[in-house]
């Protein structure tokens, strides 16, 4: 067993989008470390409720690190201070007795808060449905080896789909740029023979689509894949700056 | 049309401009050098590049760049602090692995900026301009007389303190600029990104130590005669 820690939480509220937020302040007393954060932010709602106070909204579906839905700026960092984990596989064992935690939601133009920690991300969705996808004609499927991958693409491929769309890279980048993001959904395609035909269409439209709903353009300052919790590599940046010149060039 | 209005379009006309500009730091430094070999050859260079037509083509071209990889730089600036929104985090801490260089490129370019108006008063203005014009006695020597403006100018420490100071922001800013150039040129992968960071580091080291050399040389030269 962990032993248990005592700490105070700062915690951004906000009514709505165009609101005022403002932090409130939690004392929160033996948490065992072992709590996962997301679970002490559950005992928090939960003596919220009991004392007839509203409880504190914020995101989370699987928790466990796949799909995407925790955010979440803890201490400076989205997803909390460890690398290569979501907020929900964070453990209060990371924190120490008497630490002030503060937790804040992503603070990006392209996603506006909903209320308090929750932000609105469907930007990402509709960047997914500029081109995010491979046409498929349904029919027979044809044999599994009919169309060979090189192993190392198709690890470059699965690198690049381990991307979960929580928007941690927009969270950290100074510039609110969703290239990580778009870069990684274009290389997971890109890189694999049945995304091919529709490379250069899937990188103009997406990126057409980043431009259009407000996120910034990328000044190369890395931070969104050191913040990144799959580790998605600044790489698949410039493949999709290669995509998109190649696309531009060509028209 | 692509170059304007779209995210990777906008980079690509800063990384163009800045590798032109990288290009032209190169030869300026290049000739800087030869003052230290041979007073009468840089003076040479210096009359050579005067107000001749092609030297003026060139001029022309050169304030071109810099003037689009600025407009372009305030234009990308506003855009990005749109896109970051108006709230800012109560808490941020910076990544390790995020050179402080790459989140100042902005204010790295304004000190380049200003070192270069110092420039320009110090050495442009008494000669191409003065060529220019055709009053051959705006400054203290004759407009093809380098050699005497670099030692009359870098024989005063407040200068010579200005210039390094110029050049240590030249030296930040190179060293994001330049491999953040390949990466917008989408010449990169994980391979690549590690020896794109060693060359800029190495190429701006040097063209910065260039540039240095003459000054520090000119005013310990000031010192001994």
């Amino acid at each position: 067993m962990d032993k248990n820690i005592s700490f105070t939480l700062k915690i951004w509220r906000q009514n709505g989008p165009k609101e005022k937020g403002h932090f409130d302040t939690f004392q929160m007393k033996d948490i065992p470390g072992d709590t996962s954060f997301l679970e002490m932010l559950d005992i928090l709602n939960e003596q919220l409720i009991s004392e007839g106070k509203e409880p504190i909204v914020f995101d989370h579906d699987c928790r466990e690190g796949i799909c995407g839905m925790c955010s979440l700026y803890i201490n400076g960092h989205p997803h909390g201070p460890a690398t290569g984990a979501t907020t929900c596989q964070i453990y209060m064992r990371r924190f120490h007795d008497g630490d002030t935690i503060t937790v804040e939601p992503w603070r990006s133009a392209g996603f506006p808060v909903i209320k308090d920690l929750m932000v609105d991300r469907s930007a990402y969705d509709k960047i997914i449905q500029a081109g995010g996808y491979v046409s498929v004609n349904t029919g027979a499927p044809q044999d599994a080896n009919a169309i060979l991958i090189p192993k190392t693409a198709a690890d470059e491929a699965m690198d690049a789909a381990s991307c979960i769309g929580c928007g941690a890279c927009v969270a950290a980048c100074k510039n609110g740029s969703a290239m990580l993001f778009v870069s990684a959904k274009v290389s997971q395609l890109a890189l694999l023979p049945q995304g091919k035909p529709e490379a250069a269409r899937r990188a103009k439209a997406m990126l057409a689509k980043m431009d259009e709903l407000g996120f910034g353009n990328c000044t190369n300052t890395r931070a969104c894949e050191a913040e990144c919790p799959k580790c998605v590599s600044i790489s698949n940046i410039a493949r999709l700056n290669r995509e998109f010149i190649k696309a531009k060039l060509k028209d | 049309m692509w170059l304007s209005n779209s995210s990777i379009g906008r980079k690509v006309v800063m990384s163009v401009t800045g590798v032109a500009l990288i290009l032209f730091l190169t030869f300026h430094m290049s000739m800087n050098l030869v003052a230290l070999f041979s007073e009468d050859a840089y003076n040479m260079v210096c009359e050579f590049l005067g107000a001749n037509w092609y030297a003026l083509v060139a001029t022309v071209a050169l304030a071109a760049l810099f003037v689009i990889h600025i407009i372009y730089a305030f234009w990308l600036t506003m855009l990005n602090r749109k896109a970051r929104g108006s709230e800012r985090y109560a808490v941020s801490e910076k990544p390790k692995t995020v050179e402080w260089a790459s989140q100042n490129m902005l204010v790295l370019g304004l000190v380049v900026i200003l070192g270069l108006v110092l420039h320009f008063a110090n050495f442009w203005y008494k000669m191409q301009f003065a060529e220019i014009i055709g009053d051959h006695y705006l400054g203290e020597f004759g407009p093809t007389d380098g050699a005497a403006y670099i030692a009359y100018t870098f024989a005063s420490p407040v200068y010579v303190i200005l210039y390094l100071v110029w050049l240590v922001a030249l030296w930040f800013h190179l060293t994001h600029g330049f491999w953040s150039a390949m990466q917008t040129f989408g010449w990169n992968n994980k391979i690549w990104f590690e020896r794109w960071k060693v060359i800029s580091n190495v190429y701006a080291t040097l063209l910065v130590l260039g540039f240095a050399l003459v000054v520090v040389v000119y005013f310990f030269k000031s010192l001994c005669c």
